[in-house]
Order: C-alpha cells, then sequence, then structure tokens
C-alpha cells in the first residue's frame, strides 16, 4: 500500500445557504480544493462523494453522476461514487479516496462532502433524520436521534455522576472555537446558563445542546505522497483510515454509553499510525450532540470511561488544553450539513497541520485526529494526519 | 410505513413476539432471524415475551417527527425485557414517574396513524407496573 | 347452560369533572349535576381508542381465567366509535390477543346495546354447538357535540364477556328483546356527532323498551323482581336507571353496585356491561342478576342470570371495577378537547 496523502482542501461556509444550491455547494468547494493543490481537470482520476441523504433532501439520486457534471468534468468521463454512512459519510468518502490512492488503483482523487438540508420544510426534517437510526424499531415508535443520545446522556449521568453542567461545557467550548472560524455557521459566544436556559428538545438535552441544521460543502484533493511535492508544499500525510461498524439501534449496544465502534476504531488507528492516544495533539470528533462529545473522548482513549464529563470541565478539551478537541468549533459550532461534516473535519486538520489556522491556531500541531460517527454509532470512521515535513 | 411493512410485523408489535436462540439461550426482541452469538450454528425459534421488564434509560421526548407532535410530551425509554432483550418503547406516564430501574408492563395503544384516511399504527407500549 | 365464562372490563385513566365542562358552557355545575346524577366521566388518552380499550379488557377477560384463546371460535366487538368506519375491530382484538384464524369475527352496531348484542350472538353459536367459546365486547369512546348535553356524560370505557356452555361463572337462563324503530338518537355516515330527540330519548325510548325487554323476560321466566338480587340497566345518566328500575319494581339497593355512571359517565356500549362487571366484583354465587341494556333506534336487550360457585375462584385476578376509579387524572376542558381530537 503507498503512502497517501492530503494536496488541497476546499470548503464553503457552512449554515442555511438559501441562495445556494446542492450543485453550488459542491461547485464552490471543489473547485477552492482544485486550486489550492494546483490541480487540472485532466489530473484527476475519481472522486469520491459523501452525501446522507439527497434522496430525500433534494429527491436525487444518482450523486456521482450529478457531481461530476456540474464540476464541468463529465466530459473527461471521471469515475465518481456516492458513499453513504448516515451522517459519516463524508468520513466514508475521504476513507474510499485513500484505498483507492493506497492501493495504487488512482492517484489523484477528489473528496467530497455535500449535503443541502434547507431544501426541506422544518417539521419534515426530524422524520428524515430517523432514517439514521432503526426506523423499524426506533422511528417507528417515536424515537428521534436527539431523544436516543438524550437517553445515553441521561445513563452516563447516572452512572458516572456526569452534570449537566458539565456536558454543557461542550457547546461553550466549540461556539467560543467557532466564534474564530469565519466558515462557521454560528459565530457567537455562548454560556452555560445559555444551554441550561435553552427549550428541551429531548430532556436532558436542549436546543444548545445539538448540533444544527446546515447546508454546506467541503472537499480535499488526495494523492499519492511520493508525487504530492508537485502540488503543494505542505503535504499532510494520512497515517490511518479505519472504519468499523456495531448494531444500528441504540438497545442493542452492549453499554449504552460506549460507542463500541469507536472504541474498536481507535485501537486499531493507533496501531496502524504508531501513536499512542497521548501523542496526538489535537482532534476534530464527532459532536452532534454534546454529549457525543464526552462519549468520543473517552471512547478514543483520551480520558477515562465515565470521566470525559470532568475532563471537559476541567479545560483539558480546551484550545488551549492538554488536547484541543473540535478547534474548529466542531459540529456544534460550525453547523452538521451531515455529507459535509466528515471532509470538513479534515480540511480544519489540514489547516492547523499547516499552520494556517489563524486564531485558532494549535501550537506545534503534528499529528491531528478526526472522528466520525453515523447515528447513534452504528459506524465510526478515524482518521489519523501527520504532518511530517 | 406502507401498508405490508407494518403487517409483517403486527404479531411482534401487538403480542411482544419476538425469537429466542435454543442453542444459546438467548432472547431477541425486537426478532431476529440470525443469532449475533452463535451465527450460522443457532437455532432461531418465536418466543412470546411476558411484557415485563425495567427502564434502563430514558428521556421526555419534545421535539418529534410530524405525526408524533399530539403526544408531546412523551416518555421513551430503553427497556429491559424480563427475559433479558433490551428494545426502544413509549412509557405512558407522566414524566415525574419514571425513573431508571422503574418496573413496566406492556399495554396495547395506538402508536401513530399513516394520516386521517390512512392505516393505524397500533402496537405496544408500557405502564408502569 | 350457557353463560359467561370470565369477564374483563377497562377503563381509562382520565376523567374531567362535569363542573367543567358545565362552566365552559355558562351553566351552573350544581343544576347539571343535579340533572343528571353525574359528577365525571372517563376520557381516553391520547393514543387511546375503542380499538386499544377493547382489547385490554378482553386480555383482562383472558388473564383472569388464563383462557385457552384457542377455544374462541367467534370474536364480536360492539361500539358507535369503531376507529374504522371500514374494516373490522373484532380482528385488531383478535391478533391482539392471539385468536384465531379458524373463527369468525364481525362489528356490531346498535348504538348503546351492540354490547349486549354480540352477547345474543355469542349464545347462539355457543348453544347450537358451532363454537365453543365466543368473546363479546362492548367498548367506546363516545362521541358528544361539545356544548350538547350528551357532552356531560359520554365518556370511554370497555367491557368483554366470553360465553360458553361449561365452567361458567354465570348462567345465563333467558335472554330476550324489546325492539322497534324508533329514531331517538342517531348518526349519519360522515357526520362527526349524534343527533338526538331530546326528551323524545326518555318515554318512548329509553323507558318503553327497556320495560318492555324486562317484562317480558320476567313472564318468560316466571320471576319478579323481589326475585333478584342484583339489576343492572342502560345508565345515560344517574337518573334514568333509578326510575326505570323504580317503575319496574326494583329497590335501590338492588341497582346500587351496578350504578357506575356517577363517576365513570356513559360509556356507550359498555356502559350497563361494566355495570354487570360491577356487580359480578362482589357476588359470591347464588345471585340472580338481571340485565337490560338500551340502544337508541331503538332496542332492549335483557338477560337473566344466576351466579355460580365458580366466581369464587376467580375473584381479584384481574382489576375491579372499582380499581378504575383509583388514582385518576383529572383534566380541564382545553386537556379533554386535545384528548378527544376536538382541537
Amino acid at each position: 500500500m503507498r503512502e497517501v496523502a492530503i494536496v488541497g482542501i476546499g470548503t464553503t461556509k457552512f449554515g442555511e445557504l438559501w441562495d445556494k444550491s446542492f450543485r453550488d455547494g459542491f461547485a464552490e468547494a471543489g473547485v477552492k480544493a482544485i486550486m489550492d493543490a494546483r490541480v487540472r481537470g485532466e489530473d484527476i482520476d475519481a472522486l469520491y462523494i459523501g452525501n446522507m441523504s439527497a434522496g430525500r433532501f433534494i429527491e436525487q439520486e444518482h450523486i456521482g453522476a450529478l457531481v461530476v457534471d456540474c464540476a464541468g468534468l463529465a466530459g473527461l468521463n471521471i469515475p465518481a461514487t456516492r458513499v453513504e454512512a448516515a451522517c459519516a459519510s463524508g468520513a466514508l468518502a475521504l476513507r474510499q479516496a485513500y484505498l483507492a490512492v493506497a492501493s495504487g488503483c488512482h492517484d489523484i482523487v477528489v473528496v467530497a462532502g455535500v449535503e443541502k438540508m434547507t431544501d426541506v420544510a422544518q417539521e419534515k426534517i426530524e422524520d428524515l433524520l430517523a432514517s439514521v437510526i432503526d426506523r423499524e424499531w426506533e422511528g417507528f415508535v417515536g424515537a428521534t436521534l436527539s431523544s436516543l443520545y438524550a437517553m445515553i446522556a441521561r445513563l452516563h449521568m447516572h452512572r458516572y455522576g456526569t452534570t449537566r453542567e458539565q456536558i454543557a461545557q461542550v457547546a461553550v467550548k466549540n461556539h467560543a472555537n467557532a466564534a474564530k472560524n469565519p466558515d462557521a455557521q454560528f459565530r457567537r459566544k455562548i454560556t452555560i446558563e445559555d444551554v441550561l436556559g435553552s427549550p428541551l428538545v429531548a430532556d436532558p438535552l436542549r436546543v444548545l445542546d445539538c448540533s444544527s441544521i446546515a447546508d454546506g460543502a467541503s472537499a480535499l484533493i488526495l494523492a499519492p505522497y511520493e508525487i504530492a511535492k508537485k502540488y503543494t508544499d505542505t503535504p499532510i500525510h494520512i497515517t490511518a483510515s479505519v472504519q468499523k461498524s456495531s448494531t444500528i439501534a441504540l438497545h442493542d449496544r452492549k453499554d449504552i454509553t460506549t460507542i463500541d465502534s469507536t472504541v474498536a476504531a481507535a485501537k486499531e488507528a493507533y496501531e496502524v499510525a504508531g501513536v499512542r492516544p497521548e501523542k496526538i495533539d489535537f482532534a476534530e470528533v464527532h459532536d452532534s450532540y454534546t454529549i457525543t462529545e464526552i462519549l468520543a473522548i473517552e471512547d478514543l482513549g483520551f480520558c477515562k470511561k465515565g470521566e470525559g464529563g470532568k475532563f471537559t470541565e476541567d479545560g483539558k478539551t480546551a484550545i488551549d488544553g492538554d488536547i484541543p478537541v473540535n478547534p474548529s468549533g466542531g459540529l456544534k459550532g460550525c453547523g452538521h450539513p451531515l455529507g459535509a461534516t466528515g471532509v470538513r473535519q479534515a480540511c480544519e486538520i489540514v489547516q492547523q497541520l499547516r499552520g494556517r489556522a489563524g486564531e485558532r491556531q494549535i501550537k506545534d500541531a503534528k499529528i491531528g485526529l478526526a472522528h466520525s460517527i453515523g447515528g447513534t454509532g452504528g459506524t465510526s470512521i478515524i482518521h489519523i494526519f501527520e504532518r511530517r515535513d | 410505513m406502507t401498508v405490508p411493512r407494518f403487517w409483517r410485523e403486527i404479531e411482534n408489535r401487538y403480542n411482544l413476539i419476538g425469537t429466542k436462540c435454543k442453542k444459546c439461550g438467548t432472547y431477541y426482541f425486537p426478532p431476529r432471524s440470525i443469532c449475533p452469538k452463535c451465527r450460522r450454528s443457532g437455532v432461531i425459534v418465536k418466543h412470546k415475551f411476558k411484557g415485563t421488564g425495567e427502564v434502563v434509560t430514558y428521556t421526555v421526548v419534545h421535539s418529534s417527527p410530524e405525526n408524533f407532535e399530539r403526544q408531546i410530551p412523551y416518555v421513551l425509554a430503553i427497556i429491559k425485557l424480563d427475559e433479558g432483550s433490551t428494545f426502544t418503547a413509549q412509557v405512558v406516564c407522566r414524566p415525574e414517574e419514571i425513573r431508571i430501574g422503574t418496573r413496566v408492563r406492556a399495554v396495547f395503544r395506538k402508536i401513530a396513524e399513516e394520516n386521517k384516511r390512512g392505516v393505524i399504527y397500533y402496537g405496544t407500549k408500557f405502564v408502569i407496573a | 347452560m350457557v353463560g359467561i365464562a370470565t369477564y374483563g372490563v377497562y377503563i381509562p385513566k382520565f376523567r374531567i369533572k362535569v363542573d367543567n365542562i358545565a362552566l365552559m358552557w355558562g351553566l351552573n355545575p350544581e343544576d347539571v349535576k343535579r340533572n343528571l346524577d353525574v359528577h365525571e366521566k372517563s376520557v381516553p388518552d391520547m393514543d387511546e381508542d375503542t380499538a386499544t380499550i377493547a382489547v385490554e379488557a378482553a386480555r383482562y377477560a383472558i388473564e383472569r381465567v388464563s383462557l385457552d384463546v384457542g377455544s374462541i371460535g367467534a370474536i364480536y366487538v360492539g361500539s358507535e366509535s369503531h376507529p374504522y368506519a371500514v374494516k373490522p375491530t373484532a380482528t385488531i382484538v383478535a391478533e391482539a390477543i392471539g385468536a384465531g384464524p379458524t373463527m369468525t369475527a364481525a362489528d356490531f352496531e346498535f348504538a348503546c346495546k351492540a354490547g349486549t348484542a354480540a352477547i345474543q350472538t355469542c349464545m347462539g353459536l355457543v348453544q347450537s354447538g358451532y363454537i365453543k367459546c365466543g368473546l363479546a365486547i362492548g367498548a367506546d369512546v363516545s362521541q358528544s357535540a361539545p356544548g350538547d348535553p350528551l357532552e356531560y356524560a359520554a365518556s370511554a370505557g370497555g367491557a368483554a364477556f366470553v360465553i360458553a356452555k361449561e365452567g361458567v361463572m354465570v348462567e345465563i337462563e333467558d335472554t330476550c328483546s324489546y325492539t322497534t324503530d324508533t329514531p331517538d338518537f342517531w348518526r349519519r355516515e360522515g357526520a362527526p356527532y349524534p343527533t338526538h330527540g331530546g326528551r323524545f330519548t326518555g318515554e318512548p325510548a329509553y323507558f318503553k323498551h327497556i320495560i318492555g325487554s324486562a317484562r317480558h323476560l320476567m313472564e318468560r321466566t316466571n320471576t319478579k323482581p323481589e326475585d333478584f338480587d342484583y339489576a343492572v340497566f342502560h345508565q345515560p345518566n344517574g337518573k334514568f336507571p333509578a326510575k326505570v328500575a323504580s317503575e319496574l319494581g326494583f329497590t335501590k339497593e338492588q341497582i346500587q353496585p351496578g350504578l357506575v355512571v356517577h363517576k365513570i359517565g356513559n360509556t356507550y356500549s359498555a356502559a350497563s356491561l361494566i355495570g354487570l362487571a360491577a356487580i359480578l366484583d362482589v357476588c359470591e354465587g347464588g345471585e340472580r342478576i338481571m340485565l337490560a341494556s338500551f340502544g337508541s333506534g331503538a332496542g332492549s336487550d335483557s338477560f337473566c342470570m344466576k351466579v355460580t360457585d365458580e366466581i369464587k375462584k376467580y375473584k381479584d385476578k384481574v382489576p375491579s371495577v372499582q380499581k378504575f376509579s383509583e388514582n385518576v387524572l383529572y383534566l380541564d376542558y382545553a386537556g379533554y378537547a386535545k384528548h378527544m381530537g376536538l382541537i
């Protein structure tokens, strides 16, 4: 297997982008990434696109063909594949692209993550999101993704003594980070009181505990490391790309407060990358809800199971903490266009490792980790990135 | 949910009929046709659950899909049936009445309806025992 | 002898006081309560309907004696508020109790006497040997137009009776009916609420038919009111059953245990049946009971019954009628309107 590097990145702003369509989003992010990588259309061998549910959001399947076409590349007959793993669709696209390059099958591969959520009426969205959970045995009886994470939160609080304030601190931290991120949906700092005073969604989770519906697109250009310097002065190595699955329904997990697919993926990712959790300088994790980040930092081994709340409260995951988590603002601060998120996380990590993260720059960032989950953990995908030069 | 898809699961939803693996003795609700523990060597048979169990965790839903809106706020829980299976169901009670560990029993209720002219989905919810 | 092998009832947990309804419409609550002799009525939960109520009542009946559901050869559900205009409630009940498929089923409609009509039909099938047991249910989430006098009493509940020939806890010695075409209360297809003839629903309807049916029954069975320990009549309010009992020669003491309308209202197809269940809850064996239902349109089914010693074996196996009136939850008018789908 060859070494793979990221040679270009590009992202749109995330938010309610009323005047941008699905196609506009992809085009903007894709062009930025291609320009960043100094790549020409003729160089592109393949395209992988992560998209959760264009079929339901914009009644469009066959996304691969659509995206190649609106990029003006249909004339080059570039193969394009759309992949789906619920909210981890973007990370899955990165993984598939990584495999294509590592295996020697393709050289220059475009990875994109795109989601256009706001073309659908608000009241239809809760039902749409129920397709990432078990429709038959969770959604059918009235469960929503929020309600499942709320049940995880309640059990975590009961079992480990995690407090509501500790959970809320995740949102406070991530919104503070997002305030320094020009592409984020939310640019305003919030307090714990703001979180705990926001309307209930599914007790104990409130509106400010939940990431938002948003539109957005992000893109990456991958190349084999051996030719990466042709395209960029700052190639970023992908040192691990691991995907694991688990049960789709939360009620079938061995331990409701542990996302075992993340634990399994992390173990293998650290082995493959040759690092221990302590060596990770920073991470972009899947904070679809505040509690999801608490679970992530435990399951990724940054702290012990049950201590995620205290770890956060003590500032260990703050941008100036021992292990900064979600320096971009995460899903909470940036917004969560489902298929785009996994690719956006990688874009942030590359920016940090290049030293170009502006106000959010983490000192001496060398190794970054991206963590993405589908639904309540039916899929976990972890990538580790390293700046070697 | 379409008519045949709902109809197929009527005995599961109305009567908590799940499955059991005779080889390892594990009970499954919702029903599984393959035992994750024994896989190809498993022996799956139907099993009617007693309908009693306890609350593993719960939440009170305030933001729901469209056809559950009139029931807001409603209690959703993961329930561990006495035979050992855990699954998700609504509990009909006031939010203050439920705790982790509360004992519950099954009752027959309307879950939802397709729309005013469509099929009514009946099924099992729980009340505090 | 053909009779009742087991019974079960279900009444939802919610109540609304007559006071709340009266005040909504600008009436003096004391006047209304005195007039109707009803104080509060049961209200279904938002996820309850005639089918769920019928299932709960049937499940209790089966549980009481651990009935082998394979022996049920017929299921009939009588109601004025079947969830579907076309698609039977009876098959939903059948599926939910694990009965069938080799059995017959149908839904009945005859205003408030649909449940007793179902019992009579089961009696015929059992007596003639076509089936071993028949399940007859009367259940309703009674409809009434907001502001109409019916609104004070129209409530929700269900009662299920299994009819058989062997091991019965109540023998049905005889049954007869009195039926005429009397348009005292009706609902046209598509209309959301029933319409009624006001005072016309009294003398020419309720009283004429119950008295006709009960007197005919007593002639056939050669009985007099004194021969009965208890009597239960259809109870649209607290006044009518007391008056018809008196006219027939029954005493206050005879009808007392079966009069449940004050606290649960008029459960339409379940009304006289829940009253019967309340009486059975306090029987020990040997008691003779008269039941006369009434359904607008109009008709009355009456039954002469004798409780056997079997009943002692199955006391307190499932909740009694009284139990359903414990730990109830009161709604205000807005909550009631939401539960009833008025808003």
